[in-house]
C-alpha cells in the first residue's frame, strides 16, 4: 500500500528468491560433490525412488549426504536468528553465540559429558539416551552462561560491558574445558578435539528427525517474537512504554537463544562466525532492521551460508574433509572488518 | 478533572534502606489541553522526576495519579495507551524508514505479531502529518536531522492515541529554528488534539512564550506550579537559579546576566528599541543607565545612525553604537 512497502518488499522478493536460488544450488552441489564419486545422474535417479546397484553410493546419499544437507541448512539458519536476536536484545552489533560465550558454555556441558561420563556412557553409546545427555550438557552448559549474563546485565546497563563480561566468561569455561582435558583420556580427548573443529555430518540418519523437529519449533518461536524485537530498536524504556514486558521479553528470547545454540553445538560443535556475521549480510542485503523482514531473510541467509561451508569443507575431495570452522572465520572476518570500517555509513547503526 | 496528577509525590533513589530523596511531597496536576513544561537547572532532577511520573522509577513516597488511578495498578498494556513518551535515548532505529518506526507506536493495539489493520494505517499517516514529518516518511532514520527525528518520535507518540504525552528535553540538541517548530507543534497538540503535555526544557523563554502552565523548579529543590504568567508576575522564576549574576527581565520575557557595572550615564531617547540596545551595549561595557540626573555623562540618542556624548562642556558625536562605546571611553 505505501512506498516504503513497497521498496522493502521489492528488496526482500529480490534477496529471497536469489538466497533461494543460492539455497538450491548448493543443496545440489552438496549432492554431487563429497570423498567419493557418485555419477549426477545416479544421485537424480536414487532421489526419483529407482534403485540403484550400487549399495555403497545409497548409503553415502542417504545416510550421509542428505543427513549433512538437512543440518547444515538449519544449524546455518538457527545460528544466524541466534546471533540476530543476540545483537537485537544486547544492543549490540557484535553480540553472537560464540562471543558471549554461550557456545563456549554448551562446549563446556559436553566436554565433560564426553569427557568424564564417557567411560560411563561408552555402553550406550550411539543409543537415544547417549546423544540426550550430550544436548542436555550442552543445554545446561548454554544456558548457565546465559543465567550470568543475564544476571550481570541487570546492573550493568553498557552493552558493551555486557559483552566484554561475555567473553570473560568464555575465557573461564574454555580454561575448564583445558583442564578437563588435561585430566582426560587420549581417546576421549580426541573425539573432543574432532568435535571441537565443527562439521555437519554428525548428526545420523536416525537423530535427524529430533534435530529438524527442535530446531524448527525454536526457529518458529523466534518468529514470533518479531513485535516484541521491533519495538526493542527504540531501547528498553521505549520499548516498555509501548507495552512491552522487557523481562520477559528478554528471557523468552534468550531461552531461545540457548536452545537453538545448544543443539546445534551438541551436534556440529562450536560452530564460530556464522551468528555474527550472517545477520550482518542480511541488513546489508536488503538495507533494513525491520525484524518482520530481517527474520526471515537471515534464517535463509545462514542456510546457505553454512551449505556453502559445508560444500567448501569436502570440495578438495584428496585431503578429506576440512574442519568447518576453518572455513568460517575467511568467510567472516572479512565481513566484519568491513563493517567496522564503514559503521558511520550504515544507517542501521545510526 | 486533571488527566495525571501526583499525589504526596517524593521522587529520588533508594539504595539498601538509605533513602535519598531529591524532591518531596509533590501535588502536582496536568489538565486535558494544557501545555506543561517542567523547569529547573541541570541535574536538579527534571529527568527523575519525569521517570517517577511515568513509572519507570518507583517512587520513594506517594504516587502518580492518571485519572485518579494509582499508576503503579494499572497494567503496563493498560498504561501504554494511557501514557506515551519521547526521551533522549539513543535508539538502533537507523535502519527502519519512518512509517515504520512511526507504526510502532501502535503496538499498544496490535495483535500478536504486530500486523496494522487499515485504521491503525491511517492513524500512522495522520500522526505523521500532524508532526509535519509525512514527506519524509520513506525516509531512514539514519537519513534525518536530529530535528525531523524528533518529529518523528512525536509522531510516534501522537500514533499511540494517548491522551497523554511526557518528553524528556524535547528540544535539547536541536538547532533553534528546529526547537521552535518542535515547540510549536507541542502546543498545537495540546491546543487543538486536547492532548495533556507535559515537557522538561532548559530552554526557558521559549517554555514561557509557549507553556500554559509551568512547574519550577527552585535552586533549593521547591517546585512551584501554575500559571506561567502569574508565576513570572510573582518572581518565582528567579528562584531557578542560585546564581546573584542571573536574574528574570520581566519585560522581556527571558533570563539576564547580571554584569557588574561601576560607571553610570544618563540616557536619553525616545525609541524603545534603541534603548535597549544601547543599554545592551552599555551594561557589557561596564556603564550602567542612570535615569536619575546627578551622572555627569548623558548619551542622546536619535537614531541608530546618530548619537551624542555630553560630559561637562565637552560633546562628542558618534555615528554607529560601536563608535559611541568608543567615545565613551576618551571622554569619561
Amino acid at each position: 500500500m505505501s512506498n516504503s512497502t513497497n521498496i522493502h518488499n521489492r528488496r526482500f522478493v529480490i534477496a529471497t528468491i536469489a538466497l533461494l536460488a543460492l539455497l538450491i544450488a548448493l543443496i545440489i552441489g552438496n549432492l554431487l560433490i563429497g570423498s567419493v564419486d557418485i555419477p549426477a545422474s545416479e544421485i537424480f535417479g536414487m532421489l526419483t525412488g529407482e534403485k540403484c546397484d550400487n549399495h555403497i553410493w545409497e548409503v553415502i546419499i542417504f545416510q550421509s549426504r542428505i543427513p549433512t544437507i538437512i543440518t547444515a541448512t538449519l544449524a546455518g539458519a538457527a545460528l544466524a536468528v541466534c546471533g540476530l536476536l543476540l545483537q537485537t536484545v544486547f544492543n549490540n552489533p557484535l553480540a553472537d553465540p560464540s562471543i558471549l560465550g554461550i557456545s563456549t558454555g554448551a562446549s563446556l556441558g559436553v566436554a565433560i559429558v564426553m569427557l568424564i561420563g564417557g567411560s560411563a556412557l561408552s555402553s550406550i553409546t550411539g543409543s537415544l539416551a547417549a546423544h540426550l545427555t550430550t544436548l542436555s550438557g550442552a543445554f545446561i552448559g548454554a544456558m548457565a552462561v546465559l543465567a550470568i549474563l543475564i544476571v550481570f546485565s541487570t546492573f550493568v546497563k553498557s552493552a558493551t560491558m555486557i559483552l566484554i563480561i561475555g567473553i570473560m566468561v568464555s575465557y573461564l569455561t574454555s580454561s575448564a574445558i583445558s583442564l578437563l582435558n588435561f585430566f582426560a583420556t587420549e581417546e576421549g580427548v580426541h573425539s573432543f578435539v574432532i568435535w571441537g573443529m565443527g562439521n555437519f555430518s554428525g548428526v545420523s540418519a536416525d537423530e535427524i528427525s529430533f534435530f529438524t523437529i527442535a530446531i524448527i519449533i525454536s526457529l518458529l518461536a523466534a518468529i514470533l517474537m518479531v513485535k516484541p524485537l521491533n519495538a526493542l530498536l527504540l531501547g528498553t524504556r521505549y520499548a516498555e512504554n509501548l507495552g512491552v514486558n522487557i523481562k520477559h521479553t528478554r528471557n523468552t528470547l534468550l531461552i531461545i537463544t540457548g536452545l537453538l545454540t545448544a543443539v546445534v553445538t551438541a551436534y556440529c560443535g562450536p560452530i564460530s562466525f556464522l551468528g555474527l556475521v550472517v545477520p550482518h549480510i542480511a541488513r546489508l542485503s536488503i538495507g533494513t532492521s525491520n525484524h518482520n523482514i530481517l527474520t526471515p531473510i537471515t534464517m535463509l541467509a545462514g542456510a546457505v551460508m553454512a551449505l556453502l561451508c559445508s560444500l567448501v569443507s569436502v570440495a578438495p575431495v584428496s585431503i578429506g574433509i576440512i574442519p568447518i570452522n576453518a572455513i568460517t572465520p575467511i568467510i567472516g572476518v572479512p565481513v566484519i572488518i568491513y563493517i567496522i570500517l564503514n559503521r558511520r555509513k550504515l544507517q542501521y547503526f545510526n | 478533572m486533571s488527566i495525571l496528577s501526583t499525589h504526596n509525590l517524593t521522587v529520588g533513589y533508594r539504595k539498601g534502606n538509605t533513602d535519598t530523596p531529591i524532591l518531596s511531597s509533590l501535588n502536582l496536576s496536568v489538565e486535558q489541553g494544557k501545555l506543561v513544561a517542567l523547569l529547573g537547572a541541570n541535574g536538579i532532577g527534571k529527568s527523575t522526576l519525569l521517570r517517577t511520573i511515568t513509572g519507570d522509577q518507583a517512587p520513594l513516597e506517594g504516587n502518580t495519579l492518571l485519572n485518579g488511578t494509582p499508576i503503579n495498578s494499572i497494567s503496563k498494556k493498560e498504561l501504554s495507551r494511557l501514557l506515551s513518551i519521547v526521551n533522549t535515548d539513543r535508539t538502533q532505529a537507523g535502519g527502519l524508514t519512518v512509517r515504520e518506526l512511526v507504526s510502532l507506536g501502535r503496538q499498544p493495539y496490535t495483535g500478536f505479531l504486530g500486523i496494522l489493520d487499515s485504521n491503525d494505517r491511517s492513524i500512522v499517516e495522520d500522526a505523521m502529518h500532524q508532526a509535519g514529518i509525512s514527506h519524509k516518511a520513506n525516509s531512514f532514520l539514519a537519513e534525518l536531522s536530529d530535528g525531523e527525528r524528533q518529529k518523528v518520535m512525536i509522531a510516534k507518540a501522537l500514533a499511540q492515541s494517548t491522551p497523554i504525552i511526557i518528553l524528556d528535553e524535547p528540544t535539547a540538541f536541536l538547532d533553534v529554528e528546529s526547537r521552535m517548530e518542535t515547540m510549536l507543534l507541542l502546543h498545537r497538540l495540546a491546543h487543538e488534539h486536547n492532548k495533556a503535555i507535559l515537557l522538561s526544557s532548559h530552554d526557558l523563554s521559549q517554555a514561557v512564550m509557549l507553556a500554559d502552565e509551568l512547574w519550577i523548579i527552585t535552586h533549593d529543590r521547591q517546585v512551584l506550579s501554575g500559571n506561567t504568567e502569574d508565576l513570572a508576575l510573582t518572581g518565582a522564576m528567579d528562584s531557578i537559579f542560585a546564581s546573584q549574576n542571573i536574574s528574570f527581565n520581566l519585560s522581556q520575557g527571558d533570563f539576564c546576566i547580571n554584569i557588574d557595572c561601576p560607571h553610570s550615564v544618563n540616557l536619553k531617547s525616545d525609541d524603545a528599541v534603541l534603548t535597549r540596545w544601547i543599554a545592551n551595549a552599555l551594561a557589557r561595557n561596564g556603564y550602567r543607565i542612570n535615569s536619575d540626573s546627578q551622572c555627569d555623562i548623558t548619551i542622546t540618542a536619535t537614531s541608530p545612525r546618530n548619537f551624542s556624548i555630553e560630559k561637562a562642556n565637552r560633546l562628542i558625536t558618534a555615528t554607529s553604537i560601536n563608535d559611541l562605546i568608543a567615545a565613551l571611553a576618551t571622554i569619561s
